[in-house]
């Protein structure tokens, strides 16, 4: 039967797919258990790593580093990112506001390196003009990550305003609540869904950036992916290994525990859209 | 519920004074006066871009008048932002916030107004009850019906007590069995507390329901005001009366004008039309004659009468129940509607049997039966 044939097929394609994905990943799983230094060779189960990497402090504070930056970039992009949005959407219209929105979108499509070099270049050109900041380290990432972050979140939170239904704002200016007031209590809580996910996107893209880190870092701030990757130039170690199994860990538990809060919080408005209408 | 206004009760609670509102050169609303009295319900009808909303936002203070003014109680609202303003306003589709409960979507006005918390809670108790949705308090919009939705909107715009009460397109977002009974409905709430509502929509039905007085719209401007009965019966342009319900129009120049009649002379008919009313114009003018559908006879002999009618055939005949409506085709190609209510027995109306496709018919009407038009 060719239907048969072609099922088989693409069984076959959709396993080598996932294979070609997961296999990577499942072998450095796998390797974070070895006994053996040599990361190629197999030489027995053993958590020894673990242990190692918990006691290597250069690697630890790389963590905590990286962790405390990712959470304020990400929270300083969602609080400048959101006005950006506002003022794009809700300005009316205004000569050249095409192309300020385009503008907004292109740090997103903006190689890397040229992000990092120019910020770099920004960074020596301010602290010799204007003494501010100091040399560079945790503070110059913080605002290089802030900067791409804001255009991720000033494209996710505008897409949220965009659909909001001007009539709602309208509706609470009606009823007494000045534009101070309207924000806070109508617009922020129906667009809170797309700044959390506005933030949880800033903080992974924070989390990742090895690039744009690695021009404006400086002597004393160095982050996961730098230490990783410098690290496994002079050899992989399997401490490596076991430091990003627990990141995979990490990244399948908050994406399960999203989706499982997703998925309640729809079960239960199905579930009262149907006790509403079978009545 | 066409009440009619006793005259001493005709105090003007809002006063829309010579208002434009000019979008970019493009005058949306032109030059409207109009005068709203305490306690009516007045319905702004027009079709779909006429200017409706816009003059409903200028009241509600979402646009500002590009010139002339809005009193509402002896006070100018020009300068007084929509959230200062003692006017509420229910919203097309509702505008419910959908994060919060019926009763905090109700509470969320009063809370505005620095009420303590059981007076709010007393309030919204209240107005749930009048609009009874007093068990739905907790739910959020989205576990609502459409007509339970609106009942909401309709009591988180009323719970602020307004001097001014709008409504935009109220029955737009509801299905047509559900519209019939909420206007009913919506028409004795507001009629129990009182309120005066400008009400916006493109429906005349409901506009003929609900208001006590309508206003004509078209193009930015207020072509008639008055009672429903008064718009319908005696439109005061082509535009008004095509506008509301179905109408046959004659078009001819004027042959006679006395004060109490006029004659027209019309290309589509073989003999003159008389009206019982005098009409401002000269002899020899361009005049329209507008006649309803369901002041026109028709039989089969030719009536012994020497004006207004004409003979012609049937080309269709529309059954809607408790009337049907004919196509009567004149000999030039006219079409003549002609509505007659079923229940009339047929042989005291005519002779012979029912009337059927291609029958040859007069039509024929009454010389108080319709108006003439100028314009
Ligand atoms: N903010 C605006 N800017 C420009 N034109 C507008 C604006 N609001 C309404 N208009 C125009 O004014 C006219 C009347 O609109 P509207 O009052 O909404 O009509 P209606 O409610 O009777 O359908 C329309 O032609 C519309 O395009
Ligand atoms: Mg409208």
């Amino acid at each position: 039967m060719s239907t048969n044939k072609t099922n088989k097929l693409s069984w076959a394609i959709l396993l080598g797919g996932f294979a070609f994905l997961y296999l990577p990943i499942f072998i450095l799983i796998v390797y974070s258990f070895n006994e053996s230094r040599l990361v190629t060779v197999w030489a027995g189960f053993s958590t020894k790593w673990y242990g190692e990497l918990f006691e290597d402090e250069q690697m630890m504070s790389a963590v905590w580093m990286s962790l405390k930056i990712a959470f304020l970039s990400a929270s300083a992009a969602v609080a400048l990112g959101t006005l950006a949005a506002i003022a794009l959407v809700r300005s009316g219209a205004f000569k050249g506001k095409t192309l300020f929105t385009g503008m907004i979108t292109a740090p997103l499509v903006m190689p890397e390196v040229i992000t990092g070099l120019s910020l770099l270049l920004l960074f020596v050109t301010m602290s010799q003009v204007l003494g501010w900041p100091e040399g560079r380290g945790s503070l110059t990432i913080w605002i290089a990550h802030t900067t791409f972050n804001m255009a991720y979140v000033a494209v996710v939170v505008s897409a949220r305003l965009r659909e909001l239904d001007r009539r709602l704002e309208e509706a609470a200016m009606d009823l007494g609540a000045n534009k101070f007031q309207v924000f806070i209590y109508i617009t922020l809580p129906i667009v809170a869904p797309a700044l959390l996910a506005g933030w949880l996107l800033a903080f992974t893209l924070s989390l990742d950036d090895l690039v744009i880190a690695s021009f404006v870092s400086g002597p004393g701030s160095t982050t996961l992916p730098m230490v990783v990757f410098s690290s496994v130039r002079l050899g992989v170690s399997p401490k490596i290994n076991a430091l990003a199994t627990l990141l995979v860990l990490a990244v399948a538990m908050a994406a399960f525990i999203a989706w499982w809060f997703m998925r309640r919080n729809e079960l239960q408005r199905q579930k009262e859209i149907r006790s509403a209408f079978s009545q | 519920m066409a009440s009619s206004f006793a005259d001493d009760k005709k105090n003007v609670h809002l006063s829309i004074s010579q208002v434009v509102k000019d979008f970019d050169g493009f005058k949306a609303v032109n030059d409207v006066s109009l005068d709203i009295y305490q306690g009516e319900i007045f319905a702004l009808l027009g079709a779909s871009g006429c200017g409706k909303s816009t003059l409903l936002r200028m009241l509600a203070g979402f646009e500002k008048p590009t010139s002339g003014d809005i009193i509402l109680d002896g006070q100018s609202m020009l300068d007084v932002p929509p959230y200062e303003r003692p006017v509420n306003m229910m919203f097309q589709s509702y505008a419910l916030f959908p994060h919060m409960t019926v009763e905090q979507n109700i509470a969320f006005g009063l809370k505005h107004d620095n009420l303590s918390r059981p007076a709010i809670a007393n309030k919204v108790e209240e107005v749930l009850n009048l609009v009874r949705m007093t068990e739905y308090a907790k739910r959020k919009p989205h576990q609502l019906s459409g007509g339970q939705q609106q009942r909401v909107a309709l009591a988180r715009s009323l719970a602020k007590e307004p001097k001014l009460l709008l409504l935009d397109e109220p029955m737009g977002a509801l299905d047509k069995k559900l519209r019939t009974q909420m206007q009913l409905e919506i028409v004795d709430i507001l009629e129990a507390v009182e309120v005066t509502c400008v009400m916006v929509t493109h429906d005349q039905e409901e506009a003929m329901t609900m208001a006590s007085r309508v206003g004509i719209m078209d193009q930015g401007v207020i072509r008639q005001v008055g009672e429903p009965v008064d718009v319908y019966e005696h439109p005061n342009s082509r535009m008004t009366a095509e506008f509301i319900g179905s109408v046959n129009i004659f078009e001819g120049t004027l042959s006679k004008d006395e004060s109490d009649h006029a004659e027209l002379i019309c290309d589509d008919l073989t003999v003159a039309i008389h009206a019982s009313h005098g009409v401002v114009g000269s002899l020899g003018m361009p005049m329209a004659y507008a006649v309803r559908p369901e002041k026109i006879q028709i039989k089969r002999r030719a009536p012994d009468q020497p004006c207004n009618w004409a003979k012609g055939t049937i080309k269709d005949i529309a059954y809607l129940g408790s009337h049907s409506i004919y196509h009567v085709e004149l000999a030039n190609e006219k079409i003549v509607l002609v509505s007659m209510a079923n229940s009339d027995r047929w042989s005291e109306v005519d002779d012979g049997p029912r009337l059927s496709w291609e029958d040859e018919v007069y039509v024929y009407w009454a010389d108080d039966s319709g108006v003439m038009l100028n314009s």
